[in-house]
């Protein structure tokens, strides 16, 4: 049987929708005998629907590389 | 008057635990992209919505911030003192606007049907039941303290992240970003994300 750190990055996966069936598969046993992970899952869902919620918004690298060279210019 | 606040020994020690915490801070411009490049980035299109005018007032206050790097006094922590510049900079683009603005809209008040009910300021105040405004600016709050919260995190870390869920990269292109394979991109998500939510916990509420 798998450990909790593998089943908690499988969970970590399934947030962004990428584990496969069997690593589905595998965490779904798990975590009827774990409850530990359990409150892991539902911590970690949590997490996403805020990060959701928060609509956060980045500059992209590109943008980035360009405000760094144009600050290192100015700095000169 | 309280009693205790004349108190000039417990003054003192007021002054002297407030002296001892500032401790003097220092500027380095080369890490200010990395570091607060997001965090000022939110916080100006959550003032502007627009992203265009964001990213330009974020610039803006970076070069602001290199002028006036002799200015600094080392009382604040940087990151305090870039926000205060951009702040500044969101008034200065609002009064740019609004004198542009000024002229149309003194004609409009004066064109417009006096009888007409909603004429009065009473009559055109925001609806005081509305949830809409509040629930807008709590997602504000959050959406800053996952960003402090991200800041805090280790640099490779924040950039996985980061890259992952707010910019919603696929797996392989940020593991080509980062030079790592897969099974260590999870690895550093999952921490990342272990990381988060204790941060998130203390700063923001029980997750």
């Amino acid at each position: 049987m798998r450990n909790c750190r593998q089943a908690e990055i499988i969970c970590t996966k399934i947030q962004y929708k990428e584990a496969t069936f069997l690593e589905k598969l595998q965490i779904r046993l798990h975590l009827l005998l774990c409850r530990t992970c359990r409150a892991f899952v539902k911590k970690n869902s949590r997490l996403t629907a805020l990060c959701d919620k928060a609509n956060l918004k980045t500059l992209g690298l590109e943008e980035k590389e360009r405000l760094k060279k144009k600050l290192s210019g100015k700095q000169q | 008057m309280n009693p205790k606040l004349n108190n000039p020994s417990q003054k003192k020690s007021i002054t002297f635990e407030y002296t001892t915490r500032m401790t003097k801070q220092l500027l380095n411009p080369d890490t200010w992209v990395d570091r607060y490049s997001d965090y000022l980035f939110n916080y100006a299109i959550s003032r502007v919505n627009d992203a265009e005018i964001a990213k330009d007032l974020v610039q803006e206050t970076f070069f602001a911030g290199l002028k006036s790097a002799k200015n600094f006094k080392g009382e604040a922590a940087e990151r305090t003192w870039l926000i205060s510049i951009l702040k500044r900079k969101v008034i200065d683009h609002y009064r740019k606007i609004n004198s542009q603005k000024a002229k149309s809209m003194v004609r409009i008040t004066q064109t417009r049907d006096t009888e007409q009910r909603g004429d009065f300021m009473e009559q055109q105040v925001a609806d005081p039941t509305s949830l809409l405004e509040n629930s807008a600016l709590e997602n504000e709050e959050l959406g800053i303290a996952i960003q402090e919260c991200i800041n805090k995190l280790p640099k490779k870390h924040a950039l996985a992240f980061t890259l992952k869920t707010i910019n919603g990269l696929s797996t392989e292109e940020v593991c080509k970003e980062l030079n790592i394979n897969p099974s260590n991109l999870w690895v550093i998500i999952h921490r990342a994300r272990t990381a988060l939510m204790d941060c998130l916990n203390t700063n923001w509420f029980k997750i």
